[in-house]
């Protein structure tokens, strides 16, 4: 099985391609907080509002070229607002990120053509069809008409859609048709960052498996590097080459599936401990309890 | 194949990212054609009902048979203008809200196109459209009326339609705005501005009629110069020469109000990332 062949890189890519090489995504002392929204209301307002809580607290890491990394929290523990300022649509307090080399907040121009992104929600004009939907985003990506068709064609025949699904408004087809819709319009634009967040929540079984399997095939075969968000320990663990738990908007911890259990092995074989002891163990709590208390985090966005 | 690659790395034109959007709102367009057909159904009975006033004027005697006709072609014009003027003000506003409900705003907005670019694939799409629903209106309830249409000089009544087209591009920008920065209410709150061009504007009144202060407001509406250059050239047969000014108004008033929309878009946008509101509702 092939895969579509990458684009030709832009040239500006291809500038700095021949000079040193810039590392994929460079996240250093990033901080991002929301303002808790006082609903409009004719009602007396009655306390002070709450304080301002941070969604991202200084969170630093670096993702090599071809590499999985995962960022493993619960809902709300900062993971979705680590993903929109990464895709140009937030604007961070401080810190900065480094697309390639390329500053997100003050070049987001250049940014934009190299990442792409599958959310957990596969949104798309519902009343459209699958191939109509894949036409404008590959367009918007600068994709001919044929090219898109050409491109959506394989990597639909890969996941499992055939051009009867293609041709079907996206309301006609299933969550996880949906969402397998989804991961090809990101991988159309031959994105040189991918960020999947959480891209198989919801899904069932064998749509995850199969989400699943394209994702590491496509990692097999090209130099893609993806920056996967999930609160599923199996996915993070079978897909990435590296995790980092992000905690109430705070990285505490980051290392291969393999060293994040001998920290917390403490003497144990290592294929006792698995990935969800460790993220209790450093963390300091379940993703249940982070997710119950950091869900107004992002809500206030 | 060098060559090939070299000419397919060049950097996509503006006109292929443009007719992304363009492309996508004639797709929605057709998926949508019952509501299209709601509308259009509004429409003519709209201009129906107020235009048999100038018919209701005559019974009365309030105008006479003589005048008839022109007070039909007054109150025609202002509510045809009034379709196309809020089709456009509608489809701009539209650019953020439906992305909204699709939860497709981050998304498209991600994308490497230029926002100008982006804006001007949405008004060129909104221009034609709210030109093919105005003029099956106008098809539509032109046989329900005598009007004489022997004096009407199209080709100047076209030119003042062109050229306050751009201002109105501007206009549907400022609209778009309100939904960018007010996700829940953003909406409703660009019907106001409409509501605002219309009282202000002289659609179904001359603007003399208006008391001073919103006469005043009158005059910083392009609609007003729209009506005025449309009505001169089709019920008086005033010619381009004759609308220079008119036109010449109209020019300044798109030259400036599409820039500063743009930019103000541009400044909204950023506020907007900065306060995390661009993204999908609910």
């Amino acid at each position: 099985m092939n895969i579509p062949e990458a684009r030709p890189l832009a040239p500006a890519d291809q500038e700095v391609a021949v000079g040193r090489r810039p590392v994929p995504l460079e996240v250093s002392n990033l901080t991002k907080t929301f303002r808790h929204k006082r609903l409009a209301s004719l009602a007396p307002r009655k306390k002070a509002k709450k304080p301002p809580r941070a969604a991202l607290d200084n969170v630093s890491f670096t993702v090599q070229t071809g590499e999985i990394y995962g960022i493993l929290g619960a809902n709300g523990s900062g993971k979705s607002t680590l993903i929109r300022i990464l895709s140009t649509l937030l604007l961070p307090d401080g810190g900065t990120v480094h697309v390639f080399g390329h500053d997100v907040v003050k070049e987001p121009g250049k940014v934009r053509p190299m990442l792409n992104r599958v959310s957990a929600d596969p949104s798309f004009f519902r009343p459209m069809s699958a191939m109509e939907n894949l036409l404008f985003f590959g367009r918007a990506y600068g994709m001919s008409g044929p090219e898109v068709r050409r491109r959506s064609a394989e990597i639909l025949t890969r996941l499992g859609l055939g051009d009867e699904h293609a041709r079907e408004p996206m309301l006609h087809l299933s969550r996880g048709q949906q969402q397998k819709v989804a991961v090809a319009r990101a991988f159309l634009s031959s994105p040189r960052l991918m960020l999947l967040d959480e891209p198989t929540t919801g899904l069932d079984p064998r749509s995850k498996r199969e989400v699943q399997g394209f994702v590491a095939e496509v990692r097999r075969e090209s130099q893609v590097t993806i920056l996967l968000t999930t609160h599923d320990m199996d996915e993070a663990e079978q897909l990435c080459d590296r995790i980092g738990f992000l905690s109430g908007g705070e990285l505490v911890a980051e290392g291969t599936p393999l060293e994040l259990r001998k920290q917390v092995a403490a003497g144990r074989p290592l294929d006792e401990v698995d990935m969800e002891a460790v993220f209790i163990e450093l963390t300091g709590r379940s993703i249940e309890e982070d997710e119950n208390e950091d869900q107004q985090a992002e809500g206030g966005a | 194949m060098a060559t090939i690659e070299l000419l397919r790395s060049r950097p996509p034109s503006r006109v292929g990212l443009g007719w992304a959007f363009f492309e996508r709102q004639t797709n929605l367009w057709k998926r949508y054609w019952a509501w299209e057909v709601v509308w259009l159904v509004y429409g003519v009975v709209n201009t129906l009902a107020i235009t048999f006033i100038a018919n209701e004027a005559s019974r009365s005697g309030t105008v006479s048979k003589g005048e008839l006709s022109r007070l039909t072609m007054f109150l025609l014009i202002g509510t045809l203008v009034w379709a196309y003027m809020s089709a456009v003000l509608d489809d701009m506003s539209l650019t953020v809200m439906w992305e909204r409900w699709e939860g497709t705003i981050e998304h498209t907005l991600m994308a490497p196109v230029p926002r100008v670019v982006h804006l001007v694939g949405m008004s060129a799409f909104g221009i034609l459209h709210a030109f093919i629903r105005t003029s099956l209106i106008m098809a539509c309830a032109l046989p329900f009326f005598q009007v004489d249409l022997g004096n009407a000089d199209w080709a100047t009544a076209a030119a003042v339609v062109a050229v306050g087209s751009i201002s109105l591009i501007g206009l549907g920008i400022l609209a778009s705005i309100l939904p960018l920065l007010y996700p829940e209410r953003g909406e409703q709150m660009s019907f106001m501005v409409q509501a605002l061009v219309l009282l202000v504007s002289g659609v179904y009144y001359s603007v003399d009629v208006l008391p001073g202060w919103l006469q005043v407001a009158s005059h910083v509406s392009p609609a007003t110069y729209l009506l005025r250059g449309i009505r001169d050239a089709l019920l008086n047969g005033s010619s381009v020469s004759n609308q220079a000014g008119a036109l010449a108004i109209l020019a300044v008033f798109g030259l400036v109000l599409v820039p500063a929309s743009l930019l103000v878009f541009g400044v909204a946008e950023r506020w907007a990332k900065k306060t995390g509101r661009l993204k999908r509702q609910g």
